[in-house]
């Protein structure tokens, strides 16, 4: 072969490549339009005045005439603020006292000996196959039995532990070298020092992780806040969006329903943004999605 | 026992505390309240042990809907899913600029509260007397006549459940398979090109089967997540989702546990024990398939 | 195959972007390897062998300059049709085939009039696998191989399609002590047994040093010396090649040259015929020091090390560059262990010196026509 047939090969070669990144890329932005659309028609209909929006029987893409209107209608209109503050609380009291009490079984496991302590964990790790559908159901009974319905106590007491993370964090502490709580020992600290003064922060990125983690779940928890709570005063926001949809406004008010999609989502979104590549990693480690 | 050996007990009764009574007793509660018949759960009582319950629930012509709206949504969306995953992943793989920004948007979906967005996609899907939404104005520009997705017929329903549950799945399963297919050690696929290994061939002979393991675990976790589903269909149709034909077996169990057809925890029980022996028959074949066809590392 | 280099060059643009030059990465390496030799191509880490050893492969293009395989330019040509063999630092077994099929892999790619039967390629990946003599393995996966097992495959899955040229990076890194000797005994013997021009890369100077037909030493990109191991190793052509090779490494002093005799503090040391008047560096091979009580050059003595065939002492001086200088003597020399000093004579032929500035050779004695 001459040169000149290696240099055309290589030109056809290369326009291929060219061909095929370039549909690649546009495939890709397609897909990216499709996740990013219904965030930003959210958006737009939130800021669309009642009557344009229903004026509009071809709905159009933009607005000229943002209002804030709707916005003020959700908090106002329906108890929104309410169903926010909840969340929050729940949230909160859900997230930090899984700490506590994972962080306590983890630290066990992993740095004290104790007799059965392999059975134990080996018998904590096969209840992670029990589908929440299944235990749901007694639960749901224990926590009416105990006259715990409608209050935070009866939405947190069920998911303040989660097995998973216990042997995350345990195979976090773990790798913390043994030399450390010797030297800590012999500097006379006691195990409770220790645990907080030396491997909660070594393991705080695992920690970190896991709240958001725990956050994301407690924002979004739907199912079992639905069973235990029928007093609107009571409702998240996952089940106060439901609630909007079906009694809501007094009328069918999109835009303000829509104003109230923005609210409730807008929390999760600026954490993501803020701490993207924790979530992504802390997710990839082995969460899944509920 | 002395003090000593207390102390890790002490460190775990929290967790043990907690588990013990919503996970282990609730696992076994679950067994017997499906088998008491004719349960009552004002007065607590019961009049008979047996199959009942589990006779009731599988002739109930709800709970029938409900299997066979799950079945169709598993599917239809755990290959679509996985397959569509996989052409994103092996994109976002192939290109170098914009990747994490891509990645990024990709996995918004993700955080975003399942009931919230469920609403945005039944507006854009529904025909209201005012407006015939977003979606059906595109489809008169092919030609073709306005449906109603969300209160119309039975396959437009499917349509937009299988639509978003897609959407809400995929993120999770482009994650893993772009760690998935970074993690390929990049001397294998010079290895190939050094001995001249055609596109395709280097993706069924190489990139597929390292990806293998990964792959399988999406296909098992998908089937179990696709069999749970419930509060996407809810987040679309509403919560009577019995009256919109479109309830799931989560649903059912849900449904026969609290809500206007609630009170019977006993058939509740059933169905859930009946879903959970369908979810081990299909993760068990899922197993056996992957065991024969997938390389272990 | 003889490989000829001419000019190769690879640029890449700087990852640092506010650095407008481009890196590079080799510089106008140009080199004729003749045909069936085992060159090794040896240099610290991010000095460009690894980069050269691509280009020869197709890996990656060079900026500029051209490859030929004998008389075929190569320079535009794809991997797959130069006719080379590679062996990767990681094996890059695939770990869900076995040994056999591992080997068979380049064979399946083949097309056309080149096509082979499934037997045909049985047949040529057994000849392989007895080639590297794991004829008995072709069942097993790679991860079921040692370390030593795992690289015999790759080198049997390079050879299989008979390539004019076998290319081997870092081939012995990742095993052990005892079997990167062993190994590389191997390597040496199925070149020769094959007769297959044979390139590797290492950082390895005993390893070079050991196999080669000859070492090309490269530091930042360009060629610094080129030769048969013994020759670099007697005759550095500068500073960084005489540090670079050999252990312990050479001891190096700065000195003084005047009236052709070599000063180290003070002391006149060697006679250096034909050197200029000026500062030298000198550098010293640990087997240079010859201990002696009248010897010129007085050290501090630090410690004397037995190591059965030989003794090391260790010694100290203030003209010396580093902390330690290493000497190697035969076992019988006899060193007092408890006097504070240590004194040495030098033997001239394991003694250089250089330019203290550029860090180039200067010739002296016999080399220059001095005697």
């Amino acid at each position: 072969m001459e040169r000149e047939d290696f240099d055309r090969i290589e030109q056809a070669a290369r326009r291929r490549e060219r061909i095929r990144s370039a549909v690649t890329y546009v495939l890709l932005a397609l897909w990216a339009l499709i996740v990013l659309f219904p965030f930003y028609w959210m958006i737009l209909t939130s800021v669309k005045s009642y009557s344009a929006y229903n004026a509009e029987y071809v709905p159009r893409l933009f607005t000229l005439a943002p209002t804030m209107q709707n916005y003020a209608d959700a908090f106002t209109a329906v108890p929104l603020g309410r169903y926010f503050l909840n969340t929050a609380v729940f949230t909160v009291l859900t997230t930090g006292l899984m700490l506590l009490v994972i962080v306590l079984a983890a630290y066990a496991f992993a740095r004290l000996s104790f007799p059965g302590k392999d059975a134990t964990f080996t018998f904590l790790l096969s209840l992670m196959m029990i589908p929440n559908e299944l235990v749901i159901i007694t639960n749901f009974v224990t926590i009416t039995d105990w006259g715990l319905r409608n209050t935070f106590l009866g939405l947190i007491l069920p998911s303040v532990t989660s097995v998973f993370y216990i042997y995350l964090l345990k195979e976090n502490f773990e790798q913390i070298p043994e030399e450390l709580y010797k030297a800590a020992k012999v500097d006379g600290t006691s195990d409770f020092k220790y645990l907080w003064k030396v491997m909660l922060p070594i393991c705080s990125p695992t920690i970190v992780t896991i709240t958001i983690l725990k956050v994301i779940e407690c924002w979004n928890s739907y199912v079992w806040p639905r069973l235990i709570t029928d007093e609107p005063t009571r409702f998240l926001v996952s089940n106060g969006i439901q609630e909007i949809r079906e009694n809501g406004f007094g009328r069918e008010n999109i835009p303000a329903m829509m104003a109230a999609v923005v609210v409730v989502s807008f929390p999760l979104i600026v954490l993501f943004l803020l701490f993207h590549k924790k979530i992504m990693e802390g997710v990839s480690r082995g969460g899944t999605k509920g | 026992m002395n003090k000593r050996a207390l102390r890790p007990w002490l460190y775990l009764l929290p967790a043990l505390l907690f588990l013990g009574v919503f996970l282990v007793y609730p696992l076994l509660d679950v067994l017997v309240y499906s088998v008491e018949e004719g349960y009552n759960s004002a007065s607590q009582s019961y009049y008979g042990v047996g199959l009942y319950n589990y006779a009731y629930v599988l002739h109930d012509p709800y709970f029938l809907q409900a299997v066979k709206n799950t079945f169709i949504i598993v599917i239809i969306t755990v290959p679509l899913s996985t397959g569509l995953a996989l052409l994103i992943s092996l994109g976002l793989h192939s290109i170098g600029r914009l990747r994490e920004l891509f990645q990024t948007i990709f996995f918004l979906p993700y955080v975003t509260n399942t009931l919230a967005v469920g609403l945005v996609f039944m507006i854009l899907f529904q025909k209201t007397p005012y407006s015939d939404g977003l979606v059906n104005v595109l489809l008169s520009v092919f030609g073709l006549s306005p449906v109603d997705f969300i209160e119309g017929p039975y396959w437009a329903k499917i349509l937009v459940m299988c639509l978003y549950t897609v959407w809400i799945v995929l993120p999770f399963k482009i994650l893993i398979l772009t760690n998935a297919l970074a993690s390929v050690n990049e001397d294998y696929y010079r290895a190939a090109r050094v001995d001249g290994t055609s596109k395709f061939r280097i993706f069924t002979k190489i990139t597929l089967p390292m990806i293998s393991p990964m792959l399988f675990y999406l296909v098992i976790t998908g089937f179990i997540g696709a069999f749970k589903a419930y509060s996407d269909e809810v987040a679309i149709f509403g919560t009577d989702l019995n009256a919109a034909g479109m309830n799931t077996i989560v649903g059912y169990v849900y449904d026969m546990l609290y809500g206007d057809s609630g009170g019977f925890p006993s058939y509740a029980a059933a169905a859930a024990l009946i879903l959970f022996a369908i979810v081990m028959t299909i993760t068990c074949i899922n197993l056996l398939v992957s065991k024969r066809s997938v390389y272990h590392a | 195959m003889k490989i000829v280099l001419q000019e190769l060059t690879k640029r890449y643009p700087n990852q640092n972007k506010k650095i407008k030059e481009d890196v590079v990465a080799v510089d106008h390496f140009t080199f004729e390897i003749p045909d069936g030799k085992l060159i090794g191509l040896l240099g610290p880490s991010g000095c460009g062998k690894s980069t050269t050893l691509n280009m020869i492969c197709g890996l990656e293009k060079p900026t500029s300059g051209r490859i030929f395989f004998g008389e075929d330019d190569v320079t535009d040509l794809p991997p797959e049709n130069r006719g080379v063999g590679m062996v990767f630092q990681s094996y890059a077994l695939y770990p869900h085939l076995t040994v056999e099929q591992n080997i068979m892999f380049p064979l399946e790619n083949f097309k056309g009039k080149d096509k082979l039967t499934r037997e045909q390629m049985k047949e040529r990946a057994k000849k392989a696998a007895d080639l590297v003599q794991i004829g008995e393995l072709l069942e097993r996966r790679p991860k079921e191989l040692s370390g030593g097992q795992q690289q015999r495959v790759a080198i049997a899955r390079a050879l299989v399609k008979e390539p004019r040229v076998l290319l081997l990076d870092e081939p012995l890194s990742n095993l052990d002590a005892r079997l990167r000797l062993q190994t590389r005994e191997e390597i040496r013997r199925i070149q020769r047994e094959t007769g297959v021009t044979t390139v590797f890369v290492t950082h390895d100077q005993e390893e070079a040093m050991s196999i080669s037909d000859w070492i090309i030493v490269m530091k930042q990109g360009v060629v610094q010396q080129i030769g048969w191991p013994q020759e670099v190793y007697d005759k550095p052509v500068n500073l960084f090649v005489a540090s670079f090779l050999g252990t312990p490494p050479i001891n190096v002093f700065r000195a003084r040259a005047e009236g052709g005799k070599l000063y180290i503090g003070g002391a006149a040391v060697l006679d250096v015929p034909g050197v200029p008047d000026g500062d030298v560096t000198a550098a010293i091979r640990p087997e240079g020091f010859i201990p002696c009580e009248d010897g010129p050059l007085v050290c501090g003595r630090r410690a004397v090390e037995t190591m059965g065939r030989d003794t090391s002492v260790v010694a100290t001086h203030p003209d010396f560059v580093r902390e330690e200088i290493r000497t190697i003597v035969p076992s019988g020399t006899r060193v007092d262990a408890y006097a504070p000093t240590v004194s040495f004579a030098l033997r001239p032929e394991k003694t250089h010196l250089f330019d203290p500035e550029t860090g180039e050779r200067i010739p002296f004695g016999e080399e220059t026509g001095h005697e």
